[in-house]
């Protein structure tokens, strides 16, 4: 590619000198000091005590599973839009609901699930009883997903809406079933919407935490609740600096990790 | 041309889409309310809406937030789109990856951090707090979106149509003007509706680096948890809810039937 | 490229009308005149038709700004950047707000309504003589629960009801180091402001003991559940229950003999304020009896003011589960505070608590 927009990046890297480097900066030097504000490694020490690890570890995994039941949901939602009339209405509808306040609609999950809520009361009628749906791991990873669908949705939108149909007919012509046609025709072309989608929900489910104490009741506790505490309640920010370093060196491993399976592509 | 749902799709779409809106319905409905609270359904009544027009704080933070989220959507679109161009146009690889590294801080970043270390910034550099903080704070943490939503589509787009608008004799200027932004359109507006989101939705960040009476509808609606929340709120969403979901129908109805216009 | 540019501006259209319109609004709402005063408040905590009624007595236009805890308060009023006439914090941040020298020290002789306090709520440890904080509210921390769902025999007059076997996934604990921990160390004996790492551990242990019994650990969102009947049992602070059984009749508070905690909510002013007059002004006409009695009947809490108790309903300030008698608050014990140090250790121990539950 002959041309050099590299004008184009000045404001961006402005935006990256002031908004990214610079609070890094101070992350990094908060992690080295303690409560005194003296210079020390301790918060580092402490972080490699089972605790922190294995909520390293469960923080992982429910980041996972949102991310996955996310895209399960997301993917074949994205790909029935594009197939609508009115298909931009449709997406737009989709992405309006996450314009109301995350709590209120928290509060409103509190109500749906709860014993009196509608979904119990739906169950009753099949003569099942009554069950305490909140504070469970599947109100939790349904609410995270829930808040997360719109953002996987988009670029996955956006990378079949442009996709050429005559792809499609080409491979279907060509004796492909249907299965073979999304496997090895159209998910490959959309695997950079895909990526977009995971970037969006992978990380961020990392350091959920509102929703981990409203639906999951604080049984879950992923890092970025253990940073929220220990900034605001603890009033430890050379902790809380320290695990928020380690979210960011988790970020870019996951980045790297994103990275290996990309084939092809422009340079 | 298009191939037809099958009735399976259709039901996999009206079921995501009756739970996407589940939420927002039990708001709206609790806001018509005269018990009170979020529980039990006592009687229908009004008075929740009567309370948002009564209340001019309310409005006045109402609108700020919308200020706030329309112009965050706008000043992010434009910078994370140059950006991700920008990114796009690196050559060396290495270079790519350190800005795309960079660009998603932001967004593994906890907002209290985020919030905390721009309360530090702004302190230090002297920014009065207010409008402007919030403004900027909130185009700082959407810009990341927006390049992640815009990126995609510069990826895919053909070199070739750059290259032959450049061998054609087109300046840099005319091939952003005319071949990379009307291909690379969905991204953008993509990007400019999570930014909006983006801005919507938070709330630490904003209470971290507002001051001087400014407030956003979000600040409000949590400090208010420990007191309860008073259904005025849910009156409000549910009027902006409405006021969204028709100023979107009307806009898409009249430039699609313009765009159908212009196609005969 | 024209429906970007048209989008654009109709952006910019949309919002400076906007802007207009709430500039409007704003000026028709002020009265002006004699200055601002900035009142940082918790949300819902206060009458707004009160602060209508001090704008038109003393001519100042109010601002009134919202926190969602006591921690983010600090950190703001710390940083500067907005000038705050008045906060409202806990008392153990208003120990550390005195630390920290970000308060003014209080006139006395500009609040001619001081007098309507109870003396028992003034020169406490944690504000000798009242130099920097005039009570707001206060209140105790204690199970509420539901007495219809559980046997008889549980009444909470001792924490050890909590351990019961029969509330077996049915406890709501509120997401507070103090509060857990505190309770935990009551519930051995000990007192809630323990430096003992011993008795800490001793602490934490038997909590871990309450595992199957907890269903969660929340904030604020208790309220609506209780109310709903989802939950039964809950450790809360006073003035929430008093919310919860205003909206659920069947609802019952207790304070365990062992000990509780009592807390306050004082107001202040911080050092960045740029209207100390005002500020005065304010926290005297909160102080006035009726104002005091209208705003406890609108938030609900227990008030600290003599004079307004005696214009409340008889019914509210006879009931001993709010408004304790003397002698009951024996065994309460405020929070101190516990030094940076030691509020670690308590969040580490809350923390290794909410890591054993599952």
């Amino acid at each position: 590619m002959k041309i050099k927009s590299k004008a184009s990046l000045i404001p961006y890297i402005i935006w990256i000198a002031l908004f990214v480097i610079a609070p890094i900066g101070l992350i990094a030097y908060y992690s080295l000091l303690d409560l005194n504000g003296d210079f020390t490694f301790a918060n580092y020490q402490n972080f490699f005590t089972s605790a922190y690890l294995t909520m390293t570890l469960t923080s992982f995994w429910y980041a996972f599973l949102i991310t996955f039941f996310t895209l399960l949901i997301a993917y074949p939602t994205a790909y029935f839009l594009t197939k609508t009339k009115h298909k931009h209405l449709w997406l737009m509808l989709i992405i309006i609901p996450s314009w109301i306040n995350l709590l209120l609609k928290t509060y409103a999950f509190i109500g749906i699930f709860g014993l009196y809520g509608p979904i119990n009361a739906f169950l009753e009628v099949f003569g099942f009883d009554p069950t305490q749906i909140l504070f469970t791991d599947f109100s939790f990873v349904f609410v995270a997903v829930y808040v997360f669908i719109p953002f996987m949705i988009l670029p996955i939108f956006n990378s079949l809406d442009k996709m050429n149909p005559s792809l499609i007919y080409a491979s279907r012509d060509l004796g492909a079933s249907a299965w073979t046609t999304f496997r090895r025709v159209i998910f490959p072309l959309t695997i950079d919407g895909v990526k977009s989608g995971i970037q969006v929900t992978f990380i961020p489910a990392l350091s959920l935490f509102m929703i981990t104490r409203l639906i999951a009741g604080n049984k879950v506790i992923t890092l970025g609740t253990a940073i929220e505490q220990q900034f605001l309640v603890a009033q430890n920010w050379g902790m809380g600096s320290t695990i928020a370093v380690f979210l960011i060196l988790i970020m870019f491993a996951s980045m790297l990790f994103t990275r290996t399976s990309k084939k092809g592509g422009r340079v | 041309m298009r191939s037809k749902l099958s009735p399976a799709a259709k039901i996999y779409l009206a079921i995501v889409f009756v739970v996407l809106y589940a939420p927002i319905f039990y708001l709206i409905f609790y806001s018509f309310n005269s018990g009170g609270t979020m529980n039990s359904f006592e009687g229908f009544t009004l008075e929740h809406y009567q309370a948002v027009f009564d209340d001019n704080r309310l409005i006045v933070i109402l609108i700020n937030t919308i200020i706030v989220a329309l112009l965050t959507g706008l000043f992010a679109t434009i910078i994370g789109t140059l950006g991700a161009v920008g990114i796009v146009s690196l050559r060396n690889k290495k270079m790519r990856n350190v800005f795309l590294s960079l660009n998603n801080i932001l967004i593994v970043s906890p907002d209290v951090v985020i919030g905390a270390s721009f309360l530090i910034l702004f302190t230090m550099i002297g920014v009065k707090l207010g409008f402007a903080s919030v403004l900027i704070s909130h185009i700082a943490f959407s810009i990341p979106i927006v390049v992640l939503m815009v990126l995609p589509k510069m990826l895919e787009m053909n070199t070739n149509l750059i290259d032959a608008a450049l061998d054609l004799g087109a300046s840099k200027r005319d091939v952003l003007m005319r071949v990379i932004l009307p291909y690379i359109k969905p991204g953008i507006f993509a990007g400019f509706f999570m930014a909006l989101t983006y801005s919507l939705d938070d709330f630490a960040v904003t209470f971290f680096v507002t001051g001087n009476g400014f407030s956003t509808l979000s600040v409000e609606i949590y400090s208010m948890a420990r007191a309860g929340i008073s259904l005025t709120v849910n009156a409000i969403s549910g009027l902006v809810f409405v006021i969204t979901v028709g100023v979107v129908a009307i806009y898409y109805f009249i430039t699609s039937r313009s765009k159908k216009a212009e196609e005969v | 490229m024209k429906s970007l540019i048209n989008a654009t501006l109709s952006i910019i259209v949309v919002c400076a009308l906007l802007w207009f319109a709430a500039s409007k609004l704003e000026a028709s709402g002020s009265a002006g005149g004699e200055g601002v005063l900035t009142i940082y408040n918790w949300g819902e905590y206060i009458d707004p038709e009160l602060i209508d009624q001090f704008e038109e007595q003393t001519g100042i236009t109010v601002i009134y700004e919202t926190f969602d805890s006591n921690e983010a308060m600090l950190t703001k009023v710390k940083q500067g950047g907005s000038a705050y006439d008045i906060a409202v914090p806990s008392e153990y941040a208003i120990e550390t707000m005195i630390e920290e020298d970000l308060l003014i020290e209080i006139d006395h002789s500009k609040l001619t309504n001081l007098q309507n306090i109870d003396p028992y709520f003034l020169d406490l440890a944690f504000d000798p003589k009242n130099k920097y904080s005039i009570p707001y509210f206060w209140g105790t921390v204690g199970v509420v629960f539901n007495p219809n769902e559980i046997p008889e025999h549980l009444t909470f007059d001792t924490w050890e009801h909590l351990w019961d076997p029969a509330l077996k996934n049915k406890v709501f604990l509120v997401d507070g180091s103090r509060e857990v921990m505190g309770m935990g160390l009551n519930s051995l004996g000990y007192s809630l402001n323990s430096r003992d790492e011993q008795e800490l551990r001793e602490a934490t242990d038997h909590l871990k003991e309450l595992n199957g019994n907890v269903k969660a650990i929340i904030g604020d969102e208790i309220t609506p559940l209780m109310v709903n009947n989802e939950a039964t049992v809950a450790l809360t602070f006073s003035g929430q229950a008093a919310d919860m059984m205003w909206e659920n009749e069947d609802l019952d508070f207790a304070v365990p003999s062992e000990g509780s905690n009592l807390w306050f909510d004082n107001m202040v002013i911080p050092k960045t304020s740029s209207n100390i007059d005002g500020a005065h002004a304010f926290i005297n006409f909160m102080l006035d009896a009726e104002v005091a009695a209208q705003n406890a009947d609108y938030v609900g809490y227990s008030t600290p003011n003599e004079a307004a108790m005696a214009l409340l309903d008889e019914e509210v300030i006879s009931d001993e589960r709010f408004y304790p008698p003397i002698d009951m608050r024996d065994n309460l014990e405020v929070y101190e505070n516990l030094g940076l140090e030691f509020l670690g250790t308590y969040n580490e121990l809350f923390l290794e608590f909410k890591m054993s539950l599952n």
